[in-house]
């Protein structure tokens, strides 16, 4: 094998991590075991809202296997969850915090908010005990939509945010944007929403907790996309406990989607009991229990103007968003449908005028937080769906108005904070166009036109900020923690190398493409390197996976390191080769003296480093294990333009994708092969919020109407078309990858895409608009309607 | 209360005392330790609990392990032979149809049960097919060209 052949960049290299998984040898948190272990199970409120007058658990205390019963009374020293972004609002005050405990205390304020931690023996020892446990409720009026949780009148959720709002904040000039308006040629308005969706990882949420009286010390696994933020939140804020006693581990997940980043009430309270009983306990949710209690995403109400002169130029724009936040503040929402949000709103385009404001309001509902894009979906939603009505409108055509509007020069700053370093959207919006035989729409419109068809094509060219960042510039912006990512490189004494990373793959394949990244730098084989991920007790402090970073961020950390190990090697072998330090170049795995052919392999230098025997040990240090932090300069701006083609039988009202191409700019890949995954399932969930899924919640009572798998309807095999996916490269500037990430990029584009082409395609039947998303029955209702 | 199970899984006679009432999913997971076969929903919708049973496809949360009795089970964890992948789990992982994982043993053991039925199956039958396994991560593209390279390999 030659030395080029192992640098893999660029190559769709088979995953590493596929065997275990096919085999059925990958470890999830629900099949780790600890001996003597005991199960937990949670009482949940079947009450949207309610106050708790009594809780009685004497009976069910007695009941056979129980353990150990808990309520909120108990819980004493054990303070809320907390909120790991402040937002400030416009009236200069703090975003209302109100208390999240880990067990409700005196009230419940959604179906599925924790009552009680029921352990037992056995799982249904656990169950039926709880059935046994008597709470008096006095049942009080619910809200779950969050326009209504605004009303006066509307039932006080929390007695620290008075009518149930939580801040109300805004972006951008005000003032230049009403002039803009006031000299526009034609202005667009939408009124959207943007349907909230339940996550659904098909691996439900679980957690072991074990307590060691031994050295005092507990060990936490538990399904999470950022173990050291787990443990940081869980420790620090809520239990009181040193971050050193406390070991969390979060082994294989099976996908996370956002879903998996925060901390929850169950495991925090596993962890406490587990001290309490002095045995291990398990959990895992049943999947009725994850439609409740996961954190859920979306769910905003908006008002959107477009202002554009007589050429179809955008002036400026003009949002208003009604953000649901749920029953509390998880983990991360308050910056979902702001920092998240309102700063996408420019989109690939020029608008040289934005204001957006946004309240966010607490409702009787499980809380919402990020999910697959967390509020670029919903900025992208707003912003094509307002291009697609203003070139409807103007008789202007779709790709037409996006190129009239692009932005070309960069970097760019916008007028909602972001600067954009780099882009090239008419190359991805051209392609696209190919892909999706644009040329060909008009006869594939009149051809089905003859079966009775509508026909309809849509696009959406987006922009999301990934890798979210530089820490200063978050912090000022009421983020409370850092946003860098930690790589090390311990290079063994044999040439091997093992990676420690604090990103992590719930599905993602980070074993694969980061040992593509560290094999291709030094020269060698794939299999040499190991990637360690998810335990707190073997990686150093890193801020885990979300907001498509891992490579952007992770990966850069990994570079820096891995540029420390060279920068050491270089001088191991500057003294084994005596040779100037600056003579040395390292190359295909070697160290090279400059113009010469004598060198050193990696290997060689590796074992100098840990049997020192030849060594300058007067100036060096043994060993050769680097480790470096990368704090990332600004965002990353994956982008790229979807087209959907649909046609709908106006008949039954059924949506079917004919088409669906998508060309993104990821920047440079590692591998291709794993980017289209991310592409596809993207897709899928895109498609999925627009097509099919929708979270319900009963108005009334505040019941979940979408519990289960038989009412929340999940994208399947059939309802997806083979996506056509390509990719154009501009490098990001600002990372040594150049590398802006592809994790999310589906979900964001996709939505508008086909809502857009449903559009297109009802407008023959008079309709105007339609929300997501587009079911049969709302579809057929919209065109019945547009009849009369 | 306890009943005595005997039955066949992956190739090895298994013997037990079980309550009733235990899913088979729930004894292969927790009194075998085969724990390759997940569980991701308790309305027998997501697929990911599939096993063969006498050769047939069938999703081990929607049965007791008492209605096993005598039958020969395979789980993920009984297709490799000797380290060495069946040809649709060496298809998955060739054509990258899976990210986590976790729905991954449910779909290999649908798909080889898919292809047993319908060893020429296209793409549409494909994803009919597939109607009672849920993936939330891959968007079925590669699954599905996972499925069709396993039956050709099969076919071999
Ligand atoms: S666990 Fe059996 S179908 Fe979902
Ligand atoms: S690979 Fe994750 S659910 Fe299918």
């Amino acid at each position: 094998m030659g030395a080029n052949d192992l640098n893999t960049i660029g190559q769709s290299v088979r995953r590493k991590e596929d065997y275990r998984f096919l085999i059925g040898a990958g470890q999830y948190t629900d099949d780790v075991n600890p001996p003597h272990h005991t199960h937990a199970y949670f009482l949940r409120s079947p009450h949207a809202h309610a106050k708790i007058r009594k809780t009685d658990t004497s009976k069910a205390k007695a009941a056979p296997g129980v353990v150990g019963i808990y309520t909120g009374a108990d819980l004493t020293g054990v303070n809320g969850l907390p909120c790991g972004w402040l937002i400030t609002g416009t009236d200069g005050q703090p975003m209302k915090e109100p208390p999240h405990p880990v067990l409700a205390q005196d009230k419940v304020r959604y179906v599925g908010d924790g009552i009680a931690l029921v352990i037992a023996e056995t799982p249904d020892q656990a169950k039926d005990a709880a059935e046994l446990i008597d709470v008096d409720y006095e049942v009080l009026p619910a809200v779950v939509n969050p326009v209504d949780a605004l009303k006066s009148g509307a039932p006080q959720i929390h007695d620290g945010a008075p009518g149930n709002k939580c801040y109300t904040w805004a972006l951008g000039d005000k003032a230049a944007v009403d002039a803009a308006f006031a000299k526009a040629a034609h202005v667009t308005k939408l009124d959207i929403v943007n349907n909230r969706l339940i996550p659904n990882a098909i691996e439900p949420r679980a957690a072991v907790a074990s307590y060691s009286r031994a050295d005092d010390g507990y060990t936490l696994y538990v399904t999470s996309q950022n173990p050291h933020v787990e443990r940081l939140l869980m420790t620090a804020f809520v239990l009181g406990l040193p971050e050193t006693k406390v070991r969390v581990i979060a082994p294989d997940v099976g996908g996370g989607f956002g879903s998996k980043i925060y901390l929850y009430p169950e495991e925090t309270a596993m962890v406490w009991a587990s001290k309490r009983v002095n045995r291990p306990i398990k959990w895992t949710a049943e999947r009725s229990e994850s439609f409740l209690s996961d954190a859920h995403g979306r769910d905003h109400v908006t008002h959107a103007e477009l202002a554009l002169d007589k050429d179809g130029k955008f002036l400026a724009m003009r949002v208003h968003t009604t953000a649901a936040m749920g029953a509390y503040l998880s983990t991360f929402a308050s910056c979902i449908p702001t920092i998240l949000y309102a700063t996408l709103l420019a989109g690939q385009y020029t608008t040289p005028a934005i204001y957006c404001e946004v309240t966010a309001v607490f409702t009787n509902t499980a809380p919402v937080d990020a999910y697959r894009g967390a509020g670029r979906p919903e900025a992208t939603y707003v912003v094509e769906r307002l291009v697609y009505a203003a070139a409807a409108e103007m008789g202007i055509a779709q790709d037409e108005i996006r190129r009239r509007n692009f932005i070309r020069k960069f970097p760019y700053q916008t007028p909602v904070a972001l600067l954009y370093d780099t882009g090239g959207y008419d190359a991805c919006l051209d392609e696209a166009m190919k892909m999706a035989d644009v040329r060909g729409f008009a006869a594939r419109k009149a051809e089905a036109a003859k079966r009775g068809k509508l026909r309809g094509l849509g696009y959406s060219s987006y922009i999301e900020a990934c890798g979210i960042a530089p820490s200063n510039i978050a912090g000022a912006l009421g983020a409370r923690a850092g946003l860098y990512e930690v790589g090390e490189v311990r290079v063994n004494p044999t040439g091997g190398v093992t990676v420690f990373t604090g990103s992590h793959s719930h599905g993602q394949g980070h074993e694969t493409t980061f040992s593509q990244v560290v094999a291709s730098r030094l020269g060698i084989p794939i299999e040499n390197v190991e990637i360690v991920h998810g335990d707190t007790g073997r990686i150093p402090f890193g801020m885990g996976t979300y907001g498509s970073r891992s490579l952007a961020v992770g990966g850069t950390a990994i570079i820096k390191a891995l540029d420390k190990v060279v920068a050491k090697g270089k001088k191991i072998a500057a003294h084994l080769l005596e040779a100037a330090e600056a003579d040395i170049e390292f190359k295909d795995g070697k160290f090279n003296v400059a113009g010469t052919d004598r060198s050193k392999a990696f290997g060689e230098v590796a074992l100098a480093a840990y049997v020192p025997h030849n060594y300058p040990l007067d100036k060096l240090e043994p060993g050769l294990d680097e480790t470096a932090f990368y704090d990332p300069t600004n965002f990353t701006f994956p982008a790229g333009t979807h087209i959907c083609e649909v046609e709908v039988d106006p008949e039954t009202g059924v949506v079917q994708i004919v088409d669906f191409s998508a060309c993104d700019d990821f920047g440079n890949i590692i591998n291709p092969m794993i980017v289209e995954g991310q592409v596809h399932g993207g897709l899928a969930q895109g498609i999925g919020q627009a097509l099919l899924e929708c979270c319900v919640y009963d108005k009334e009572t505040g019941q979940l109407l979408t519990g289960s798998y038989m009412d929340y309807a999940m994208p399947r095999a059939a309802h997806l078309p083979s996506f056509k996916v390509a990719t154009k490269v501009t490098p990001c500037t600002h990372n040594p990858l150049g590398a802006k990430g592809c994790g999310e990029a589906g979900a964001i584009g996709a939505p508008a895409a086909l809502m857009n082409a449903v559009h297109d395609a009802l407008a023959a039947a008079g309709v105007k608009y339609i929300d997501m998303p587009a079911t049969p029955h709302r579809v057929w209702n919209a065109i019945q309607a547009a009849k009369h | 209360m306890s009943v005595a199970l005997s039955l066949t899984v992956n190739g090895k006679a298994e013997r037990a005392e079980i309550d009733p009432r235990t899913l088979l999913v729930e004894f292969i997971r927790n009194d075998l330790g085969l724990t390759g076969t997940h569980v991701g929903c308790d309305t027998g919708q997501c697929g990911a609990c599939t096993v063969l049973i006498d050769g047939n496809a069938v999703k081990a949360c929607t049965i007791l392990a008492v209605q096993a009795e005598a039958a020969k089970v395979t789980t993920i964890e009984g297709l490799a032979n000797n380290g060495e992948m069946h040809p649709m789990q060496a298809a998955f992982k060739e054509c990258h149809g899976l990210q986590c994982g976790f729905c991954t043993p449910g779909m290999v053991l649908s798909a080889i049960d898919l292809v047993q039925r319908h060893p020429n199956a296209d793409e549409k039958k494909i994803r009919a097919e597939l109607e009672g396994n849920l993936c939330r991560c891959t968007g079925y593209q590669n699954i599905v060209k996972a499925v069709a390279q396993g039956a050709a390999a099969m076919r071999r």
